[in-house]
């Protein structure tokens, strides 16, 4: 079928199945938006593009289908980068489209002109400067593939507008033929079966999970492989859902900032699993004191992961699901001597949220925000203290229900990837928990929420300072506070209504539960702001509770 | 520190070396020297890169560049294997001295390409020790200009790095982890 070169962008966007996808108009992309404008895809215009990846990633992740977002030449595609980073390092699986000035003009530093296939290399999983109309199907194909299996990632496109004027002939390919791209999916058998071997031998096992394992839809598998071989379950940051937070057997966050039980699990273990976790430098501490005792299986579908921060005694490239499947095949059943009730000890002693005097203690708002939310609601944060809080505090019950950026830690990502996650599944409850700084860095697209009705809760935790970089200050630079000081915050309240977005203030520990209850029962996007102990830090909440974590704790 | 010769087989378009070379910087991995040319099938072509560290830095290199969506093998050129480079190299060469250079270019085997009164211009091909044993003795004659490819290597025997059908972009189940 003979169309322009927008038009097979559009179709080629239909063929994949995008419904909603994320953008900004601008010079380079008005052929595209016109040939959008004629198809059922719905556009979400945004306020920044970067909010548009942000979206598309929160979309991504609620669904499992591929974000997709679309920026203008120049400008709107280095503002996107952020976005395409955060994604990158999350493994978020990711299509951005970008214009681009007319090929003939590339390389002159014409009006708008950005090298942005240039710019991206270092966040893409892969990038497409498109120079001929005809390569459009491939090109898509091709993306929509990469950005989705193997360890998802972003897969960028660059569209010259001469390119999107052009014509061709409309055939989409129903394969792709990549000789450098072929992810293992099954695990060797001989690996698997030195793992059920290691299982067998083990006294003192533990599982740890990572995003790998909700990018593979293990969750199942994961549950009954814990409950055969009788193993605690922790989580990094990323992994947080893929194994119900309310489990008896699950342990909760690990690393710097997790809990004590799962730090002092891992730490005496003598067999540590890790499913699809990277094992970066906040989930382990010191890699030379991470897990000593232990040996230690490390299953990842990239082979590059394995080895790369932890050493490992049995590697396992392939997808956490489908090899899992297999392991459970096999007789890996055994008997608890104690592990577990030790274990359970430890998990007593990570409840406590200390006091708090100069406002409302965080810690507490999360732990009854957590105990009254339906079992499936998506929960997504920002990143500071915060975000800390929620991953401690917060019993995530469900996969693809705990947003955060994980690996980049992008403030100013929770607001849009709320947004995103809300139009991803309406017919769940999405709650935001930002900060205000994290807020306003993205506050632009709470019209974007108003014109797409999305009703998404957002909690704002006013303390009125970077929390993170503020305890950073008290801790390390004696208590010298620089810029770090919110100084000129708007009245939130006041702001909302100006959005036209219903909202309110709690500053009393005793309107806290009439307040989160408020957030859940409003039909419509809605704003409480807590006002929060600004002295309220992450830290010593584990520094107290046990030598362990102190060891792995390096502010910074 | 060690040097590893590694044979990367990629596709033979556009923005490819760019890629592997942003890879090489971004992770921190040193290239010693590196060479990239067509091979016997036109839509591949085969970039050796020498590169220094120990076998943690070779293992993290050869994965990073198997996860490169363009590049379709990684195959580590092991010691039993002929390695070759080549050098141009302008010496001072006049009525005086030119006879012992010339002496010296024909102990190494290596060629004049190009002779003018005082000066002549000497090709070389052989490993990296026989050149730089040559540019060495050269010295005494000061080389004015000198430009130097880097290595390109080939198995010794019926070992042979290709792309096969078959392959599995070179990561198999956890047989090159470790």
């Amino acid at each position: 079928m003979k169309m322009t070169g927008a038009e097979a962008v559009v179709r080629a966007l239909e063929l994949e199945g995008a419904d909603l996808i994320f953008g900004y108009p601008g010079g380079a992309v008005t052929h595209i938006y016109d040939a959008l404008h004629r198809s059922d895809i719905h556009h979400v215009l945004v306020r920044n593009e970067q909010a548009a990846a942000h979206a598309a990633n929160g979309y991504a992740r609620v669904t499992g289908k591929v974000g997709v977002c679309i920026a203008t030449s120049g400008p709107g595609a280095t503002n996107m980068i952020t976005g395409i980073a955060t994604a990158y390092m999350d493994s978020i699986p990711m299509v951005a489209i970008t214009g681009q000035v007319p090929l003939s003009m590339v390389g002159r530093d014409v009006f708008q002109e950005a090298d942005i296939t240039g710019a991206t290399e270092p966040f893409t999983k892969y990038s497409y400067l498109v120079k001929d109309v005809n390569d459009i199907p491939r090109i898509f194909k091709e993306a929509f593939y990469l950005a989705s299996t193997g360890r998802p990632g972003p897969v960028l496109i660059d569209i010259p507008k001469d390119i999107s004027m052009a014509t061709l002939d409309f055939k989409y390919p129903d394969q792709v033929k990549l000789r450098g791209y072929k992810p293992t999916y099954e695990g060797h058998p001989g690996q698997i079966k030195r793992m059920a071997k290691a299982i067998l031998e083990s006294s003192r096992p533990v599982i740890c999970i990572g995003g790998g394992a909700i990018s593979s839809n293990a969750t199942p598998e994961i549950i009954e492989l814990a409950e055969t071989i009788k193993a605690p379950v922790a989580s990094t940051l990323m992994g947080i859902g893929a194994f119900p937070g309310d489990h008896e057997l699950s342990l909760g966050f690990l690393g710097q900032h997790g809990v004590y039980a799962a730090n002092r699990a891992v730490s005496e273990a003598d067999l540590l699993i890790l499913l699809g976790a990277r094992m970066g430098d906040r989930a382990t501490g010191k890699t030379q004191e991470f897990a000593q005792r232990a040996k230690v299986i490390h299953m990842d579908i990239d082979p590059a992961e394995i080895g790369k921060n932890v050493e490992i005694d049995i590697p396992i490239v392939g997808d956490i699901k489908t090899t899992l499947k297999e392991l459970l095949k096999k007789n890996i059943s055994r008997q608890d001597w104690g592990w577990l009730s030790t274990v359970k000890k430890w998990k007593a002693k990570t409840e406590g949220v200390g006091h708090c005097t100069q406002g409302l203690n965080p810690m507490e708002i999360i732990k009854m925000l957590s105990d009254m939310v339906p079992e499936d609601t998506v929960l997504v944060t920002d990143v500071g203290q915060h975000q800390m809080w929620a991953a401690r505090y917060y019993k995530t019950r469900k996969p693809r229900t705990f947003l955060t950026s994980g690996g980049l830690g992008t403030m100013g990502y929770g607001l849009p990837a709320a947004l995103g996650a809300k139009l991803g599944c309406r017919d769940k409850e999405v709650i935001l928990i930002v900060g205000d700084g994290g807020f306003q860095m993205s506050l632009g697209e709470l019209a974007t929420i108003v014109q797409e009705r999305a009703e998404v809760k957002i909690m704002i935790f006013n303390n009125g300072y970077l929390g993170m970089v503020r305890e950073i200050q008290q801790q390390l630079h004696e208590e010298r506070y620089y810029q770090t000081a919110m100084q000129g915050n708007p009245d939130f309240v006041k702001l909302a209504h100006a959005y036209g977005i219903k909202s309110f203030r709690v500053e009393k520990e005793e309107n806290i539960l009439e307040g989160i209850r408020q957030l859940l029962e409003y039909k419509g996007p809605i704003i409480g702001e807590f006002v929060i102990d600004p002295t309220a830090n992450v830290i010593p909440v584990s520094r107290r509770d046990n030598d362990e974590t102190t060891r792995i704790s390096s502010a910074g | 520190m060690k040097q590893h010769v590694l044979a990367v087989l990629v596709e033979n378009h556009p923005g490819v070396l760019s890629k592997v070379s942003g890879l090489f910087s971004r992770r921190g991995f040193n290239i010693y020297s590196l060479a990239v040319g067509i091979t016997e099938d036109p839509s591949i072509s085969r970039i050796t890169i020498v590169v220094e560290g120990d076998d943690y830095t070779v293992e993290q290199v050869t994965k990073q560049l198997n996860k490169l969506i363009d590049v379709i093998k990684v195959s580590k050129i092991g010691q039993d294997s002929v390695t070759r480079e080549l050098a141009l190299i302008k010496v001072k060469a006049d009525r005086k001295s030119r006879h012992e250079v010339i002496e010296i270019i024909n102990v190494f085997r290596a060629q004049i390409v190009d002779i003018a009164r005082d000066y002549l211009i000497v090709e070389i091909t052989g490993d990296s020790d026989k050149i730089s044993a040559m540019v060495d003795m050269l010295n005494d004659y000061e080389i004015k200009e000198m430009v130097r490819t880097g290595a390109i290597a080939l198995d010794r025997g019926s070992k042979m790095i290709k792309y096969e059908d078959t392959d599995r972009g070179g990561c198999f189940n956890g047989n090159n982890v470790l």
